[in-house]
């Protein structure tokens, strides 16, 4: 017995640095779940699709459907819309991507790789700012100087590609996975 | 709480008790015998007016969970309920809503109080601390409780303010994800919201008794920001400021009660009688007055990281605020210098807020008021970070009196009695 006591000290630092190593793991893993259930839960999970059918929308209309619990912008588009869309340098823009869920993530925002069909502008209705819908301009009433939407929460604006042009948005608007089902129907999500 | 006790217990039980759970000494040394100065004036009532909104807030609100559903289909009906058909509902809704409103009206009036007398210097840095503590809990239970009623500006509300961690690169999107519970706010972000807006008063409370403990160290500052150097400087605090508190205390339910009875939906907005539409934002979102001029600071700067970055770091800011005043002197009473910058930084606050509830192009008098915004935020900033610092070095302070005593006394008697 006396002759362990030379070592009793490094087998007690060894016992409590590994209890100690061993309850924080456990503290860790414990707190876990009650972290996590805060994260959406296997119902929001499950991935919701739209089909929507686009005979009902006219030239220079756009209709609002909700999609995965947020606002989604069906948007036909006049050939002028279209014009002004493909006139712009996609270099001087301040989101150069596509942000196209349908395409690479490396894609840029041309309008061809922002809308395929250059009639139908299928956007997410989120601002990228802090997630207003933004208001829809029209030849009537004028929402922003690029013809597209204008964020009234904090003044972003958005062309008729739904390419962010001015204000605090940092990215274009989403385009969401979407299939055309025949020419008159799409399927979103 | 801290410091010498003078409880002298009387009869068998009160030293019963002292010798067990000394909790009747805690309270006759912190609120009846604390030597308190004799000099502190109507700013300084504000404190127990803020325990007492606590107190309202957290009586009127535990009611309101006896009634109020948190659910996203039947929670603005069960608030319609309240106001109809519970016994008295309209006046305990409208008692908590307004009172959130003076609450946060008396908790400025205390922090500029604090600012202009120099409160936060040394040794009461800590107790400064706590209390920006307190205002950070306080914004986050307000900002919950705005989202319960489901109405437009509670839901546009919480989006709002929820995405702005999304600014926050690579994380930001799953920082969201997580708070709202889903892939936007919904059900999900109501209940917890509902959960944390209940607890988080009762963790004010427990910090509003470490800001009382801190303040009970060092003991008042007081409107000449001199130390108590005798008990000549000073009295205790009962009966003399509980009823200087409990004075103003009245006219303060004066003014509380004249908003809860003529003008219950002053400070509402009349959108958030609409239920929450998850497809359209209204045309202009404000967020409730007391968050304005954050807001503008937000608003005004287009850059989404940038523009939050600059609405938190004018929060964090306070916290420096003990170490970035240079001075020796802690009141501006004697700061002429510093006087005037302090009366700019409230009216840079005011117009920040007057900025943060137009539209945001709007232009007043031919001036954007996004520019307006822009410099009354380099301002505050300023105003901390080089006015501070440098005005505390170059300004030649009046010269203090040589006591509190001597200050009140000497003044209005002509001369000392003794």
């Amino acid at each position: 017995m006396a002759a362990t006591t030379s070592d009793a000290g490094t087998r007690r630092d060894f016992l409590y640095v590994a209890a100690g190593s061993v309850g924080a793991v456990g503290a860790v893993a414990a707190a876990w779940p009650f972290i996590d259930q805060m994260n959406p839960s296997t119902g929001a999970l499950a991935l919701g699709s739209t089909e929507i059918d686009l005979t009902a929308i006219q030239p220079g209309q756009q209709i609002v459907y909700k999609w995965r619990g947020q606002p989604l912008f069906v948007r036909r588009r006049t050939p002028a819309e279209i014009e002004s869309a493909k006139a712009v340098d996609v270099n001087s823009l301040p989101d150069p991507l596509a942000r196209n869920a349908n395409l690479p993530d490396t894609a840029l925002a041309n309008d061809a790789d922002r809308a395929t069909k250059p009639e139908w502008l299928i956007v997410k209705g989120v601002c990228t700012h802090l997630g207003c819908t933004p208001a829809v301009s029209t030849p009537q009433i004028p929402e922003g100087e690029y013809g597209g939407w204008l964020c009234h929460c904090h003044g972003s604006e958005y062309d008729t590609s739904g390419r962010i042009r001015k204000g605090p948005a940092p990215e274009n608007l989403a385009v969401p996975p979407y299939t055309f089902m025949t020419d008159t129907r799409v399927k979103v999500g | 709480m801290s410091g010498p006790s003078t409880y002298n217990p009387q009869s068998g039980l009160e030293r019963w008790i002292d010798a067990r759970l000394p909790l009747p000494r805690l309270l006759h040394d912190t609120v009846h015998t604390f030597p308190t100065p004799r000099n502190l004036n109507i700013w300084y009532t504000f404190g127990g007016i803020l325990a007492f909104c606590l107190g309202v807030q957290i009586i009127t609100g535990i009611t309101l969970a006896m009634h109020y559903v948190a659910n996203a289909n039947l929670a603005f009906n069960s608030v319609e309920t309240i106001m109809r058909d519970v016994n008295y509902g309209w006046l305990i809704r409208y008692i908590h809503a307004n009172g959130a409103s003076m609450f946060f009206l008396a908790v400025y009036i205390h922090m500029f109080r604090g600012l202009y007398y120099g409160s936060y210097k040394a040794p009461r840095e800590l107790l400064w601390i706590i209390g920006v503590l307190i205002y950070l809990l306080m914004m986050a239970t307000a900002f919950f409780g705005y989202v319960l009623p489901w109405g437009q500006m509670s839901f546009w509300g919480a989006t709002v303010i929820t995405n702005l961690f999304s600014a926050i690169p690579v994380v930001g999107n799953h920082i969201a994800t997580w708070l709202w519970g889903d892939f936007a706010v919904g059900d999900a972000t109501l209940n917890r919201f509902f959960s944390l807006h209940y607890l988080l008063p009762f963790i004010i409370a427990g910090v509003v008794v470490l800001h009382i403990w801190a303040l009970h160290v060092p003991g008042n500052n007081n409107p000449l920001g001199i130390d108590v150097k005798s008990p000549q400087d000073t009295v205790p605090f009962h009966p003399y400021y509980t009823v200087k508190d409990a004075f103003y205390l009245v006219l303060f339910v004066i003014f509380f009660a004249g908003f809860v009875f003529y003008s219950p939906d002053f400070f509402g907005n009349p959108d958030n009688y609409q239920p929450a539409n998850p497809l359209v934002t209204p045309p202009e979102i404000v967020p409730e007055w007391y968050l304005l001029p954050f807001y503008a600071m937000l608003r005004s700067i287009p850059n989404k990281l940038l523009g939050v970055i600059v609405m938190g770091g004018a929060i964090v800011t306070l916290v420096f605020i003990p170490w970035l005043d240079t001075s020796r002197v802690r009141s501006c009473r004697f700061r002429p210098l510093m006087k005037q910058f302090f009366w700019g930084l409230v009216v840079c606050c005011v117009l920040l807020g007057y900025c943060g509830a137009q539209s945001v192009d709007a232009v007043k008098f031919g001036i954007p008021m996004v520019w307006v915004a822009r410099i009354a935020s380099i301002y505050y900033f300023a105003f901390f970070w080089l006015i501070m610092p440098i005005i505390g070095l170059i300004e030649t302070p009046k010269k203090l009196p040589a006591s509190i005593a001597q200050s009140v006394l000497g003044d209005k008697a002509g001369a000392p009695a003794e």
